[in-house]
């Protein structure tokens, strides 16, 4: 495929992406701090956030399983992927925490249970979108072109 | 005859009558002879200076040598021996001898004791003459100490009156006169009036016509002239008396101000005189003497100077008072403004942010509100009330404009910006307003209008908001155009104005919007008025015309502010009317990057590295949101430093770390106790790294903890690289930084 048509695929998908609230402005800092000295920061830091989110979904499955279920140790977890998914602009995976953190400071299990299933389901969405974004992106790469900036006019 | 006696017989018998006398004045003789040298002598002692003390001697001894020859003659009277007879011969021989000798000498000496006789008296001459002068100086000295005293008294007062009569009572005084008049010119200048004499109190008013011959005569001579006792201006004494005294009368002239000129003396023609006259007392044959005359003309200089002085003087005081009278109403005056200014201004600061806050709640609150989910009668009500709350808004931030405007102290907000989007974003708030009147809108903009500018944003746009308002409401139905464009050098000078003469120049350029609508006009009499405050034009003023007047008065200072000018033709009532204004803006010097949708990767250098080699210290329990956050550091330049606990925060944290980033959530305290411990560890200001804490929570509670414990700012997450940038550049500049929140 020509590097042109990829690139143009890219910037498709992307600003479908934004389109569709899967990512927010966050995302577009994250690109802009990528450079020659830093090439793959934005890949560093989605890996680094696939990581860490298997981990607290993981313990946040393992909590909510308890007889007697610690919420604050569920807060904190809920806190911590909230922060790193605004981080990194998953804006989908950021409101779903949010709506989680609600249901844990009324300690309602039910809710919290719900909600660490639609975390979850944001979640692998969101990390299908970036596998696919990154293929794009090394394909143009490996073709021999350049990753275009999208610029958005909010 | 006995010829054994020897004896010479007298020629005479001795008992003849004759004989007897001769014997007695021969004995007188001898006598006086005897006692003149003794006189003499006598005397010649007595005096102290006498030159010819030999002559003396001389004389003493010619004189007792004929002494001696008388006494012995009268021993030749009776018979007497030829001893005798020789003694007789020795002393005249003797006699002769001295006599001849004196007679020789006197020869010399009486001459001398004439010439000293001359001398003394040419002497005695010279004397007289020097006591005549002496006289004379004695009395020139006594008038000069007259006139001086007289000048003393007169000058020593500046009150006229006193002058005045000062003069008359020292001159009476000095000069023993019986009368003294002063005679002043009235105010037509044709007559004389007599104003002070010394005898009478209070002079009733004589006058005299100022045009008699003996006047003149006074006036047209500078010396003191003798005058008539018979004239007009000298009959003042109650008659009466035998034999008047001399008078004199003498001019005193009257200097003014205006008869000074700087380097000239004062011109004579345009002077005035008053008369003084002076009379000696009657019966006393005195005579004018001519050191009298010289008195009286130096003393009338002396009190026409004086007079002048004195006049100067009370005018000088009358300006002083009127001036300190002007300075106290001015002071007054200024005082009152000066209370007006503060009383307004604080009204103002009241107006200001008690009206401005509870509009921002008013406004803030409402449009959220409108952001949730409303009946259609409920978003109704809300829009109303966002709507009214906007008016009044505007209508608040008018007056405050204004009196800022009128104070000088507004100015302009100069940045760059899109001119395009700014038209555009008029238009767009305009339309619905228009589209409800059925007023079509077209916006025309030149193909060479630059789409940046540097200018003022806020107040350009509001400027062509309130010129494209007033046209939609003012309009009842038809169209509204509005034209912007570059002005070209031609069109620049609008013949309204010949002042107003821009210049276009490679960093600036005119830009000329025309609002052309097709509403009711305005009158030829109104144009002027349209730019005044507060004047509204009373025919057109409907009920719903809301606005203050305000508006285009505050356009017109935004305009001239821009230096620029703005003004509305009108053909008249009901031709619609054309707003135009010129304003002057910058041309940025680079054109911004064009964005376009695709385009290939740029350095991402969007701003120089800003804070290269910055030491910074991170410290976040989450990875994601740590990486993310070191990421943008880095990208600035920042050394980073990062820590994932606080106990590894304050076991690393050194003074070389110039910030530490801080990101924490109210779950856990860590975040306030680390800020306390830093300032433990940290006593001295200066080594102390600048604490920023990271949070997403959005309330005051968190802001005030921070700001409790030492913090030394609050910045809300998510961050992007352009705020971290001007984040750290406040920062580093202020060493506080508290988002408002």
């Amino acid at each position: 495929m020509e590097v042109v048509q990829i690139q143009r695929n890219l910037v498709d998908y992307t600003k479908s992406l934004f389109m569709e609230g899967f990512l927010d402005g966050q995302f577009l800092q994250l690109q802009q701090l990528q450079d020659e000295s830093n090439p793959d920061f934005v890949a560093e830091v989605v890996s680094l956030f696939f990581d860490d989110s298997q981990k607290l979904l993981n313990e946040l499955t393992i909590a909510l399983d308890q007889p007697i279920v610690d919420f604050k140790k569920v807060d904190a977890h809920v806190h911590q992927l909230k922060g790193s998914s605004s981080s990194i602009g998953a804006q989908k995976v950021k409101n779903a925490c949010i709506a989680f953190r609600n249901f844990c400071e009324v300690q309602n299990i039910e809710g919290c249970l719900t909600c660490l299933q639609q975390v979850k389901l944001e979640y692998y969405l969101a990390k299908n979108k970036f596998e696919t974004l990154f293929r794009l992106e090394q394909q143009i790469v490996a073709s021999g072109g350049s990753i275009p900036m999208i610029e958005m006019g909010f | 005859m006995d010829s054994s006696c020897n004896c010479i017989e007298p020629q005479w018998p001795p008992d003849d009558l004759l004989m007897k006398y001769q014997y007695i004045s021969d004995f007188f003789i001898a006598l006086a002879y005897f006692s003149i040298p003794l006189e003499l002598i006598y005397f010649v002692k007595k005096s102290a200076v006498f030159p010819y003390r030999w002559v003396i001697v001389q004389f003493g001894a010619f004189i007792v040598l004929c002494g001696t020859t008388h006494l012995i003659n009268l021993w030749t009277f009776t018979l007497h021996t030829r001893t005798v007879a020789m003694v007789m011969m020795t002393a005249k021989v003797f006699t002769a001898v001295v006599s001849c000798v004196t007679a020789l000498m006197l020869v010399h000496i009486i001459p001398d004791l004439l010439s000293v006789k001359t001398r003394e008296l040419f002497l005695k001459n010279k004397a007289a003459e020097l006591d005549r002068e002496m006289g004379l100086i004695r009395t020139q000295e006594e008038t000069g100490r007259h006139v001086r005293m007289l000048t003393h008294e007169i000058r020593s007062t500046l009150d006229r009156h006193t002058i005045l009569k000062t003069t008359l009572v020292e001159l009476g005084r000095t000069l023993a006169l019986e009368e003294c008049a002063l005679w002043m010119p009235t105010r037509t200048g044709l007559e004389l009036q007599l104003s002070y004499t010394l005898r009478q109190q209070n002079p009733v008013g004589y006058t005299v016509p100022i045009h008699l011959p003996v006047i003149n005569q006074v006036f047209s001579s500078s010396h003191a002239v003798k005058i008539s006792p018979n004239c007009p201006v000298a009959r003042i004494r109650p008659a009466g008396k035998y034999m008047p005294g001399e008078v004199v009368a003498a001019r005193v002239p009257l200097l003014h101000l205006s008869n000074f000129h700087i380097n000239d003396w004062p011109e004579l023609s345009t002077k005035r005189y008053a008369l003084m006259v002076l009379m000696l007392p009657s019966d006393s044959a005195r005579q004018w003497h001519v050191h009298e005359l010289e008195l009286v003309e130096v003393v009338a200089d002396q009190v026409a100077v004086a007079l002048s002085h004195a006049a100067i003087l009370e005018e000088s005081m009358r300006a002083r008072d009127l001036l300190m009278e002007q300075n106290v109403a001015l002071d007054l005056a200024r005082r009152e403004a000066e209370m007006a200014i503060r009383a307004r201004n604080d009204f103002l600061a009241v107006l200001n942010h008690e009206m401005r806050t509870p509009m921002h709640a008013i406004i803030a609150l409402s449009s959220l509100l409108q952001e949730t989910e409303l009946t259609p009668e409920q978003r109704l009500m809300v829009e109303t009330i966002l709507k009214s709350s906007n008016l009044l808004s505007t209508l608040i931030n008018d007056v405050l404009d204004l009196s800022r405007l009128e104070d000088g102290s507004l100015q302009l907000d100069l940045g760059t910006f899109n001119l395009y989007v700014v038209f555009r974003e008029v238009l767009n708030l305009i339309k619905p307003i228009a589209s409800v009147k059925k007023l079509h809108v077209s916006l025309n903009l030149a193909p060479d209008l630059p789409e940046y500018a540097i200018g003022d944003e806020m107040r350009l746009m509001q400027t062509i908001l309130n010129v494209v308002g007033n046209a939609v409401k003012f309009s009842k139905d038809g169209s509204i155009t509005i034209t912007a464009f570059v002005a070209k050098a031609e069109l620049l000078s609008d013949s309204r104005n010949p002042e107003f003469f821009p210049v276009p120049s490679d960093n600036h350029f005119y830009l000329r919007v025309q609002v052309k609508d097709s509403g009711i006009g305005i009158s030829p009499q109104d144009l002027p008025k349209l730019f005044t405050k507060f004047a509204q034009n009373q025919s057109t003023a409907t009920q719903n015309s809301g606005g203050s007047g305000l508006g285009l008065a505050i356009c017109k200072r935004f305009v001239n502010l821009m230096e620029g000018h703005i003004w509305i033709e009108s053909e008249g009532l009901g031709k619609g009317s054309t707003a135009i204004f010129m304003v002057k803006l910058g041309i940025p010097e680079r054109l911004n990057e064009s964005k376009l949708a695709f385009m290939p990767k740029v350095p991402p250098n969007h701003g120089p590295t800003a804070f290269p080699g910055l030491k910074v210290l991170v410290m976040d329990e989450n990875g994601v949101s740590r990486k993310v956050t070191k990421g943008l550091l880095v990208h600035l330049g920042c050394d980073v430093t990062m820590v994932s606990s606080s106990e590894e925060c304050l076991r690393v944290v050194s003074n070389e770390h110039k910030v530490v980033f801080m990101d924490f959530c109210t779950p856990g305290m860590d975040g306030y106790e680390i800020a306390i411990r830093m300032h433990e560890k940290f006593t001295k200001r200066h080594e102390r790294p600048i604490i920023v804490a990271l949070t997403g929570n959005t309330d005051k509670v968190t802001k005030e903890s921070c700001m409790r414990v030492g913090m030394d700012g609050v910045i809300l997450k998510p961050v992007s690289l352009d705020k971290m940038r001007s984040v750290l550049s406040d920062l580093l500049e202020h060493r506080v930084l508290f988002e408002a929140i």
